[in-house]
Formats: structure tokens, C-alpha cells, sequence
């Protein structure tokens, strides 16, 4: 299954829903692509849904964690929603877990960003 | 994908008793056939009697021994092929994984948990591996790299952290 990416605004951020795999290859491209093109449109509070998310490889791992550099970088903040268990497991042991700021719930992950400031 | 026609013996240092079935494939450098390989992985493992888990596990990390042959050892050189075999039996699984690249030193991958590696893009692929599997072996090969991956059945090895 390859990868979708739509996006939406909810109060000033824009939430990324993602579904099918991140991997080598069209996934990882999909979802950088789609970092780009926020950042070039000065969205920079993102959320992205990964509940739909089946399956990540080590170079989707990568590219979540260029992501968050990436928009770090540029004075943004990007967020994780809905982690599947296998995705929650893989951000576990590779302790991105801490890294990432992780939430199960889009209501309050969407305030989390207004919060934070 | 072709089955593998090549001389040289068994390359797998068995470490489980795989008495059962023993398939080899050659091919191309290519993402199809990483997905290939995947598939395959995960169809063995089922075969095999691994449970669900477990089966996603060894999935991944063939996935990404076949990810380093494809990509770091054959630069998706399509001259160059990637031969994958597996072995299964009662006790488990082994895999090997071959490229024809310039060989690979899995030493030299900075740790991926070290506090200033966190953030870097790239690097986990070899911590999976070990991280899913009961044992990962490299060999450099001429031409080339041979990964080695053991999955023993009913081994306690979740989530061990390299």
C-alpha cells in the first residue's frame, strides 16, 4: 500500500494525515515533499496523523526525524498524533519517543501548539 | 526474480537446525525488489510458525538488510544483484542477504541511541536488524557484503536494545 498525505487546518495548524507505509522509496519522498511544501507556504505548527500509518521502515524513521528538524530549523513545531502500536514501538526503541512530542488525542494536540507558544 | 543459479555452497553459518525448506533468489538492485524480499520474509516467517509479532519483526529487518544491499552496497547498479536465502525449519529461521558492493562495516555505523545521533537522518537500519533478530552476522564477501539474520523460535528477544 503506498503512501497518502492530505492536509487540513484546525485552528491555525495544519494537521497532516497520513496513510499506508512509510518507506524507502515513494513514502518517505511523499511526506518530505509534503513538509516542503508547508514550509514554503510559512506553515510551520504541524501535526501529523499517523493513526493510518501501517508500517515504517528505517528510512521513514529518518524522514520523520528530518521532518522535525527541518521545521524546527525554520522556528516551526511538528507533532505526532495516533501512533499505531508498531510505530509507537519502533519510535521506542530507536528513543525518538522522547524526542518527538506524542499525542493520542487531535483536540489537545491542536491546543498543545497554542500552549507551547 | 530468478532462483538463485550460483555455485559457491552455503554461505549461512547455521546456528539453528533448518532441516526444512531452503530457497535462494537473485535480483535486480531495485525497490521492488526490497519489497520482494519483504514479502517474502514475511511469508517464511508465517510458514514457519511465527507468531504476528514476531513476524513483523523479522519482515522489517530483512527489509533492511535488503535496504543496505540495494541501496549503500549496489548503489541500485543494475549491473549488480542482490541474492537472498532463506532457510526455515522447526527451530527457525535464517536469512542471508548478499550484495556485490564494495563491502560494508557495520562497526563504522555511529551508534543511532548515542544522545548526538538522536536526530540524525539515517543510521538505524543495522540497530533494527539486531534489534528484531537473535543474531546478525556480516561478512565481507568477494564481491561484497553477506548479512546473516537468525530468528529462533520462541527466543525471548523483544525490543533488546544494541
Amino acid at each position: 500500500m503506498t503512501m497518502k498525505a492530505s492536509t487540513r487546518q484546525v485552528d491555525g495548524v495544519t494537521i497532516v494525515d497520513l496513510s499506508g507505509r512509510i518507506t524507502l522509496g515513494e513514502g518517505s519522498v511523499i511526506l518530505r515533499d509534503t513538509i516542503r511544501d508547508l514550509l514554503g507556504k510559512s506553515q510551520k505548527k504541524i501535526l501529523l496523523n499517523l493513526g493510518d500509518v501501517s508500517y515504517i521502515d528505517s528510512s521513514g524513521i529518518g524522514e520523520l526525524v528530518s521532518a522535525y528538524t527541518t521545521v524546527r530549523n525554520q522556528g516551526g513545531d511538528l507533532r505526532l498524533l495516533n501512533l499505531t502500536k508498531k510505530v509507537h514501538d519502533l519510535l521506542q526503541i530507536t528513543k525518538l519517543y522522547t524526542v518527538f512530542d506524542v499525542k493520542d488525542d487531535e483536540t489537545s494536540a491542536v491546543k498543545a501548539f497554542s500552549t507551547a507558544g | 526474480m530468478r532462483p538463485y543459479a550460483g555455485a559457491g555452497g552455503n554461505a549461512a553459518i547455521a546456528t539453528v537446525n533448518t532441516t526444512g525448506k531452503r530457497v535462494s533468489y537473485t535480483m535486480d538492485s531495485t525497490l521492488d525488489s526490497v519489497n520482494r524480499t519483504e514479502e517474502l520474509a514475511d511469508k517464511l516467517a508465517q510458514e514457519s510458525g511465527f507468531d504476528e509479532d514476531d513476524r513483523q519483526r523479522i519482515a522489517l529487518a530483512v527489509r533492511e538488510a535488503a535496504v543496505n544491499a540495494v541501496y549503500h552496497g549496489n548503489h541500485y547498479d543494475p549491473e549488480k544483484e542482490i541474492t537472498v536465502t532463506f532457510e526455515s525449519g522447526e527451530s527457525g529461521l535464517i536469512v542471508t542477504v548478499r550484495d556485490q558492493g564494495t563491502g560494508m562495516v557495520p562497526d563504522e555505523v555511529p551508534d543511532p541511541l548515542a544522545p548526538e545521533n538522536l536526530l540524525r537522518g539515517s543510521g538505524r537500519g543495522v540497530f533494527l536488524m539486531r534489534a528484531f533478530m537473535d543474531e546478525v552476522r556480516f561478512r565481507i564477501v568477494d564481491p561484497g557484503t553477506e548479512v546473516t539474520l537468525v530468528k529462533r523460535r520462541g527466543a525471548a528477544t523483544d525490543h533488546k536494545e544494541a
